[in-house]
């Protein structure tokens, strides 16, 4: 992704910040400034809790180019508690652990490098929660 | 509304879709195109649609109506490219049938055309990847496959299937593809070979996905009261219906629903005016088994978490209750993305027509076709009628 691409989702990626909409309440993630259930403008912004349940899950052998050098490497599905699912990647568990329903965690990680001694993406990640 | 005319498909052309090393884009649509107008029995037509995904990113050349028309030796007439992922080739037609049943053209060319071996292998794969979401899919590490995987993994957890029950999808393409010389892979394989391939993103392994390759396939449309002039055994296209969904498989209510893909076959039967049990072969999106098994749920052939149990049970064969795959599918007839439309178009108007050979599925009078672009972001059905 282009870095002007990174700095405008800056609040997105590392504090999962999203919308409310102030016409039928419900909460979205990433935000899209049209309410997806209502089609009106939704642009109050909210900030979620980061947890969530491991809706899916999927471990990557042959990964995306700039994702090579990490595969194999898990990413899910989180159910956030408060409605909305988002994409990412787990971490800090084996994939061998991982189970649909875990509860999981919001937390910021580098993504990837851009080629060597590139600009580094950091961004979300779950990992399973720590009670 | 106003009076809308018939449309016909009065020729069809296909080349042999692989590894074309020797051709460049532009070539295997011409090939496609002269096939078809040969087939049609013309030698002009009033308008050019080439469906096509990726040839910017894969074969640098954008720009692809003019050139393909340039070089197909069909100059001046109007040509415009058509993108909706591999969903490109099925809107290109679907762009097509408007033109003829509105009024506005008579003859109309729809080519689907893909050159991927211009580019290595790992652009390839991080090409497919352009058409899921680029900030929150892609950016995490997301690939089109581990969407497709993340799909499954909870598909097999809600309904409780195992890899195994999945072989069959794979194992009913091949076997299909063995009669088709246009198909990419003509050999069978085995349960086996499935469950032991190698996994790609797990659980999805090499067996359960499509192979992408180069492919050019064509269509001629024309008004149907003109289409016996040029067919003994003109297809009509009863119904033609495009639909969206989200473009991020995360904003969906449901991810085991492909919502565009009911509500376009939905619409395609009500304009037609049959029903799923009126149809006789299913040529669906089976570019990994997953989508397979949601594109039957969709489109009314098995109920919610049945889909894969249809396989299992083997009514997914030529002499089953819904045929599917029935010249190989994407798995075995192979995936030239942008031009797979046109291919499971062309692969329909062969058994409407009779000339399917040993794939015959007897007495063929209703196909329904449906292409997927993304994850189900664009769903494109149509229903074809053959003659008598
Ligand atoms: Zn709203």
């Amino acid at each position: 992704m282009s870095l002007p691409a990174v700095w405008r989702t800056r609040k997105q990626r590392y504090a999962l910040m999203g919308e409310i909409c102030k016409k039928c309440g419900v909460k979205i993630f990433p935000p899209r400034d049209v309410c997806p259930e209502c089609s009106k403008p939704a642009q109050t912004p909210y900030s979620f809790s980061g947890k969530g349940v491991v809706y899916s899950f999927a471990t990557v052998y042959q990964a995306p180019e700039e994702f090579e050098e990490y595969a194999p490497y898990t990413v899910a599905i989180v159910k956030l508690e408060e409605g909305p699912m988002v994409t990412a990647q787990l971490t800090d568990v084996d994939p061998e652990e991982v189970k649909i329903g875990m509860p999981v965690e919001m937390v910021t990680r580098k993504l990837y490098e851009e080629g060597k001694g590139g600009v580094i993406h950091y961004g979300y990640k779950f990992r399973p929660c720590i009670e | 509304m106003r009076r809308r005319r018939e449309v016909a498909i009065i020729g069809i052309g296909q080349t042999r879709v692989g590894e074309h090393w020797d051709k460049s884009i532009k070539q295997l649509a011409a090939e496609a195109i002269l096939a078809a107008l040969k087939d049609a029995k013309i030698d002009r037509v009033d308008t050019l649609y080439v469906g096509n995904a990726l040839s910017g990113e894969l074969a640098f050349q954008e720009h692809l109506g003019a050139a393909i028309a340039d070089f197909a030796g069909l100059r001046p007439i109007e040509a415009l490219k058509v993108e909706a992922a591999g969903a490109s080739g099925a809107a290109a037609l679907r762009l097509g049938y408007l033109a003829v049943a509105g009024g506005l053209a008579d003859f109309v060319l729809v080519c689907g055309v893909e050159k991927v071996t211009d580019s290595p292998a790992e652009k390839v794969i991080s090409a497919l990847s352009l058409s899921i979401d680029g900030e929150y899919e892609r950016e995490m590490g997301l690939s089109f496959v581990a969407l497709n995987a993340l799909i499954m993994r909870r598909y097999m957890h809600e309904f409780g299937y195992e890899l195994k029950d999945f072989a069959n999808f794979s194992v009913n393409a091949h076997k299909n593809a063995v009669n088709n010389p246009h198909a990419m892979f003509r050999n069978p394989i085995t349960e086996k070979a499935f469950v032991e391939a190698r996994m790609v993103v797990e659980p999805i392994n090499l067996l359960d996905s499509s192979p992408v390759a180069d492919g050019a396939a064509a269509l001629v449309l024309c008004p149907m009261d003109m289409a016996r002039d040029f067919s003994a055994r003109p297809v009509r296209i009863a119904s033609s219906v495009v639909a969206t969904d989200t473009l991020a498989l995360h904003d969906r209510k449901d991810p085991l629903f492909l919502e565009a893909a009911y509500l376009s076959a939905k619409r395609a039967y009500e304009i037609a005016g049959i029903k799923p049990e009126d149809i006789d072969l299913f040529e669906l999106n089976d570019s990994f088994t997953i989508m397979a098994a949601l594109s039957l749920e969709a489109a009314g052939f098995a109920e919610k978490g049945k889909g894969v149990k249809l396989a299992m049970d083997g009514e997914i064969a030529i002499d089953g209750r819904i045929p599917i795959s029935t010249m190989g599918g994407l798995k075995a007839r192979g995936n030239p993305l942008g031009a797979t439309g046109v291919y499971q178009v062309a692969e329909a108007v062969l058994q409407l027509r009779y000339e399917a050979g040993p794939n015959q599925v007897k007495d063929a009078h209703w196909a329904l076709v449906q292409s997927i672009g993304g994850t189900g972001g664009t769903a494109v059905t149509h229903i074809l009628e053959g003659p008598d």
